[in-house]
């Protein structure tokens, strides 16, 4: 596995600056969490660390050497709607295998197929099924594997368990913790939800208007935080003190 | 395919379009002799038994030429289809093949010659190519082109945003692939039945050219130049110009049904069943606002009537803030439209009695006290108000409406009320459109537009879903604040647990159309009896979840609202479930609707 | 999001009227090219071969094309800031003084037309929508959709030659062709009218079933209005916004559909002329036409556009 850098990066629209000299490292076997409100530009960075979003100035390094924008990236991004990030008319086992690396023979592709499909825990008999036929959480899972299936050093989670239902949203979040303890991956997890983050992730990034504004490992960052956002953020995710 | 063929529109344009296409493959053959065959003694003749609309001034038999012509019709029509489809394709993958910047060159030159109708274009390029078949061909290939390329290039940008466009770049997708495995099998269908129906189109643009003396020159014919050597004739001889046009008529239509019956794919829901012998009625809860007594509701669906809500029984008290929890299917928010009396036919909402703020919402009319007792709030602030009137005057509404006031003294109101809600400086936004609104602005002043009559019950519909977790919180306060002015109750739907034990003083917890819990909120998250509530709250992380622990997980998937089991709804996933909770449904019994209720996983 | 309201119809004002010069400089350029881009040599195409050497040249002369080519363009803008269309090459006539004098017909026929689609399109189509609403009234809906599949499947002209078989050569009731009286007008402003009367009440009816389905309308309903407030006050404007969107194109259409109607009532407009130009190879001539219809349509959508921008304010700030 592998450490991304993001050293100082802006992404620029027009006059409407997205992301502000952000400066995050996610170092090897890590989950950095990266939680913010709508329009803070989460989805930007990681957008940008795989070429979806221009960078205006800045550099994003993959263990110090700039990520590629073509071709198969090293960094692989997980989407938060499941029923766009799966193509309708193409099975399950095909997109897996699109992202694969070289052009595997059949044998070796079923079996590579079916490999990562367990390692989702998902039926090896679910590749030869359409997106339709798959609940949300399933093709999130699947969605999974095809990044997977990439080889990827980084792995970026946008969102991935927002549009779930909560009795499916666990299950994926389980699986997310087993991956990382299984196979030893880097990755950020975005999510605007702090408990979600904090079950999942080691370190915690706080990102507002476009700048990062506290970060460090998540016991402190939740435990004792240190700006007034986070404060903000966290007195919203508890419980309202008074009841009426 | 099959199920556009099953529809009466259907079938008649694929039959019609294979006479069409019969005539324009075997009409030269068959009727082409006829067609050429001079008949001097028989010059301009009316219809007749041996001529069916008569012959031309060479005497020869019109309605054979009518069936000749078929085929330069079709043929032409066809070529000039495919050029439009071709470079209108082209176009419209611009930005996708050609790279951002010439690609957004080639949409901005669409965009300006599209504003252009096709005739005129195909005047335009009639000019550059002369008069004649292959010219006008051309030119109604090229003029067609522009409105192709807009409408590839709309499908494509639509599938470009997708996830899985941007999962498969970076997956290292090639453009051209990406093009022929994503983008392509996934507009076709729209495309064909647009080319179906741009085929009729043309042919009718074509008659008109040949029609004229632009199109097709003697001595070849197309239907559209034996109307314009009809015309001539039309007062003694009308057949002559009407022949070639009912043909025309015919195969334009047999495109446009094709095409138009496999646009519409027919997702007909089917009708529902005569209803049953109405439950007794019965009387609604004292001292309550709302009073609901086996609710039921069905919605007619594709596969068969939907039970989304099958016989739910609760009341709210005066005051009292009741939440309702369950996931997505669970029928939380179709409950919450039906006491709102929201819900219209074909929807079926069924009772024993179903009472609000006084008003019988199972007697027919139009519940105008509703208006001012009742405040409802959407989940979705960015769609719920009306883009086409400032904010003020859609709450001003209310009280001119209701309340007999002026337009001043209501807009004054309105303003008040925005003031009410926590909306700085409300008259200036009272002004504006709901566009230039936050979210959790406008959020607030829906909740304001309840507030402009005298509300009994709020009835509040994922209110905070679509927000951000700040704002969130902000509307939760502001709507127990408004409960502690006004006095009035709360019915809050949520699939949040944490937002409903918040507010709420008493949770239902719904699976599958039916309440499976109902217990104080404060207890949610210890004592619960239902296997489902358990798994529910223990499925969701909060910010004291044991991080050694993997998070509880409900195994298989939430029931299909078409298929109702007779037993319990949640056995299939449930850990305890045995044979009589498969056969027998649990009734809500003690505030649980279990047969192990209570029992350890 | 969130711009003052004063800057936002000046901004409208500047986009709307760059994009109207950019399509008058595409429109211009477009029918500039016209005559270089038919292939040979078009005043020889023009005049036949039979014409003698000289003459083709003293033509060629006249019509400047022995200039490089930019500075025909540059003298062709000049002349067309002058309002300068230049002469025919049959009739010897000034172009421009032809169109102004064919101009007002076609134009009526056109506005005519115009409010004649939209005024039958409006009501049918919102009493089509509240009648066949939710499954409701089945037999209206096929009988509907199936008139107006078919209707508008005839051509304008198809229309027009039914209407002059029906009403003028069976009945007399209206004149055949020419423009003299009032009842004059009846058969060609009919004949273009319907084919768009028919694709609007279709798209009304359409977009208005898809606005009653609207969250807003929803929220209207929460306040207890009356049926004909709700649709008359918080559907309609929102189903014509988005019926002038999908539509104002079949509307431009008609402009173009003169020329056909035209030629079907011997109506002395500029479709009449722009035929038998095009058949005559008489280059200024057409070139002029082109250039009015043309304009005529930018007119159309720009007023299109505008109207829109007055009923939904978003359109003014989106991209539109």
């Amino acid at each position: 596995m592998s450490t991304l850098t993001f050293h100082e990066v802006s992404v620029r629209y027009g006059a409407h600056t997205v992301l502000h000299e952000v400066s995050l490292e996610v170092g090897a076997g890590r989950t950095v969490g990266l939680v913010g409100e709508s329009g803070c530009g989460k989805s930007t960075l990681a957008r940008a660390a795989v070429g979806l979003a221009p960078v205006t100035s800045g550099a994003i390094l993959l263990d110090g050497r700039p990520v590629p924008s073509r071709g198969r990236r090293p960094v692989q991004m997980v989407f938060q709607d499941p029923y766009s990030s799966l193509d309708p008319r193409m099975t399950v086992g095909d997109s897996i295998a699109e992202a694969m690396p070289g052009r595997p023979g059949r044998m070796e592709r079923q079996t590579e197929i079916a490999r990562l499909l367990g390692l989702v825990h998902l039926d090896a008999a679910r590749a030869g099924d359409l997106p339709g036929q798959l609940s949300g959480g399933q093709r999130q899972r699947v969605a999974l594997a095809r990044a997977l299936a990439a080889r990827p050093r980084v792995i970026l989670a946008d969102e991935i368990t927002s549009a779930l239902d909560v009795s499916v949203q666990g299950a994926v979040l389980n699986l997310i913790r087993d991956m990382r303890r299984d196979l030893g991956l880097s990755m950020l997890f975005i999510s605007h939800n702090l408990a979600v983050v904090r079950y999942v992730a080691d370190h915690v990034a706080v990102l507002h208007a476009g700048r990062i504004v506290e970060h460090g490992p998540t016991a402190r960052v939740l435990g004792d935080p240190r700006h007034d956002y986070t404060r903000h953020l966290l007195a919203s995710a508890h419980p309202l003190k008074e009841h009426t | 395919m099959r199920a556009a063929l099953r529809r009466p529109v259907g079938l008649a344009g694929v039959v019609l379009l294979v006479l069409v296409l019969a005539a324009a493959v075997f009409g030269p053959v068959v009727w082409g002799d006829r067609a050429t065959a001079v008949d001097t003694a028989d010059l301009l003749a009316g219809p007749s038994a041996e001529h069916w609309i008569g012959t031309d001034n060479l005497g020869r038999d019109l309605f054979a030429r009518v069936l000749v012509a078929a085929r330069l019709s079709i043929l032409l029509a066809l070529a000039a289809t495919a050029i439009s489809m071709v470079l209108g394709f082209l176009l419209g993958a611009a930005p996708m093949l050609a790279g951002r910047r010439l690609g957004r060159l080639i949409t901005a030159a669409v965009n300006v010659l599209v504003a252009f109708p096709g005739l005129l274009l195909v005047l335009f390029f009639a000019v550059v190519f002369g008069v004649g078949a292959r010219g006008a061909a051309l030119a109604v290939g090229l003029a067609g082109a522009p409105a192709f390329a807009r409408l590839c290039h709309t499908l494509i940008a639509g599938i470009s945003e997708r996830d899985y466009v941007a999962a498969a770049r970076i997956a290292g997708v090639g453009r051209v692939r990406m093009l022929l495995r994503h983008v392509l099998p996934n507009i076709a269908e729209p495309v064909i039945v647009y080319a179906t129906m741009a085929a009729g189109g043309v042919l009718l643009t074509f008659a008109g050219l040949s029609f004229l003396g632009l199109g097709v020159q003697a001595p070849d014919y197309d239907w559209g130049r034996l109307m314009q050597d009809g015309l001539n004739g039309i007062y003694i001889h009308p057949l002559a110009a009407l022949g070639p046009g009912i043909a025309v008529v015919l195969a334009g239509l047999a495109f446009n049904l094709t095409g138009e019956a496999f646009a519409s794919a027919p997702r007909r829901a089917h009708v529902l069943p005569k209803a049953g012998q109405p439950a007794p009625a019965t009387a609604p809860a004292a001292g309550s606002v709302l009073s609901a007594d086996d609710l039921r509701v069905t919605i007619p669906g594709p596969n068969g009537p939907i039970h989304a809500v099958r016989g739910v029984t609760f009341a709210v008290g005066d005051g009292e803030a009741v939440g309702v929890v369950g996931e997505s299917g669970s029928g939380k928010s179709v409950t919450a439209l039906a006491v709102a009396g929201l819900l219209e036919p074909p929807v079926r909402v069924e009772a024993a009695h179903l009472v609000v703020a006084g008003e019988d919402l199972l007697a027919p009319g139009a519940h105008r006290r509703l208006g001012t007792a009742l405040a409802v709030v959407f989940q979705d602030p960015m769609t719920s108000f009306n883009p086409a009137h400032r904010v003020g005057p859609q709450l001003a509404e209310v009280s001119r409406f209701h309340q007999g006031m002026g337009r001043k003294a209501a807009f004054a109101r309105a303003v008040d009320r925005l003031n009410a809600v926590r909306i700085g400086d409300p008259a200036r936004r009272a002004r504006q459109y709901p566009f230039e609104f936050s979210g959790g602005m406008r959020q607030r002043a829906m909740i304001g537009m309840g507030l402009m009559g005298d509300p009994r019950l709020i009835v509040a519909d994922e209110p905070t879903t679509a927000l951000d977790v700040t704002v969130q919180r902000q509307v939760l306060e502001l709507l127990a604040d408004v409960r502690r002015e006004t006095g009035a109750a709360l019915l809050l739907i949520s699939h949040d647990v944490s937002v409903v034990t918040d507010v709420c003083d008493r949770v239902l917890v719904m699976y599958a159309g039916r309440v499976v819990e109902e217990l104080p909120a404060k207890d949610l998250r210890t004592l619960a009896r239902h296997p489902y509530t358990r798994a529910l709250v223990a499925a969701v992380p909060d910010m004291e979840t044991d991080l050694d622990r993997p998070l509880a997980v409900i195994p298989g998937l939430p029931v299909d609202p078409v298929e109702t089991p007779a037993g319990c709804a949640f056995a299939p996933r449930c850990p305890l479930a045995d044979d009589h909770c498969r056969t027998v449904a649990p009734p809500l019994l003690d505030g649980v609707a279990c047969h192990k209720a209570g029992e350890a996983p | 999001m969130k711009k003052p309201a004063a800057g936002r119809w000046p901004r409208f004002a500047l986009r709307r009227a760059a994009r109207l010069l950019v399509s008058l400089w595409v429109l211009v350029t477009a029918s500039f090219l016209m005559i270089h881009l038919v292939p040979g040599d078009p005043v020889r195409a023009a005049l036949g071969p039979t014409a003698p050497a000289d003459l083709v040249l003293a033509h060629e002369e006249e019509l400047g094309l022995l200039d490089p080519l930019w500075q025909q363009y540059a003298s062709f803008l000049g002349r067309l800031v002058r309002g300068d269309l230049g002469v025919s090459i049959a009739s010897r006539l000034s172009v421009g003084e032809t169109i102004a004098q064919q101009l007002p017909a076609t134009a009526e026929l056109a506005v005519l037309a115009f409010l004649l689609s939209v005024a039958v399109a409006v009501p049918v189509g919102v009493g089509m929508a509240v009648l066949t609403r939710r499954g409701r009234g089945r037999r209206a809906e096929l009988a509907f959709t199936g008139t107006n599949v078919v209707v508008s499947a005839i051509p304008d002209f198809l229309l027009g030659v039914g209407l002059v078989y029906l009403l003028a050569v069976q009945t007399h009731v209206f004149p055949v062709a020419g423009r003299a009286g009032p009842d004059s007008y009846v058969l060609p402003v009919l004949a273009l009218a319907i084919g768009p009367a028919a694709v609007l009440s279709r798209i009304v009816r359409v977009e208005m079933l898809a606005v009653m389905e609207a969250d807003y309308i929803r929220t209207a309903r929460a306040k207890r209005l009356t049926p004909v407030r709700l649709h008359l006050v918080h559907a309609l404007p929102n189903a014509v916004t988005a019926t002038l969107t999908i539509g104002g194109l079949a509307l431009s259409a008609l402009v173009a559909g003169t020329v056909l109607v035209e030629n079907v009532f011997a109506w002395p407009g500029l479709g009449s002329s722009i035929v038998s130009s095009i058949v005559a190879k008489d280059y200024p001539l057409v070139q002029g036409t082109v250039l009015v219809y043309g304009v005529g349509v930018l007119l159309i959508n720009t007023l299109v556009d505008v109207v829109l921008a007055l009923l939904d304010p978003r359109s003014a700030i989106g991209e539109a």
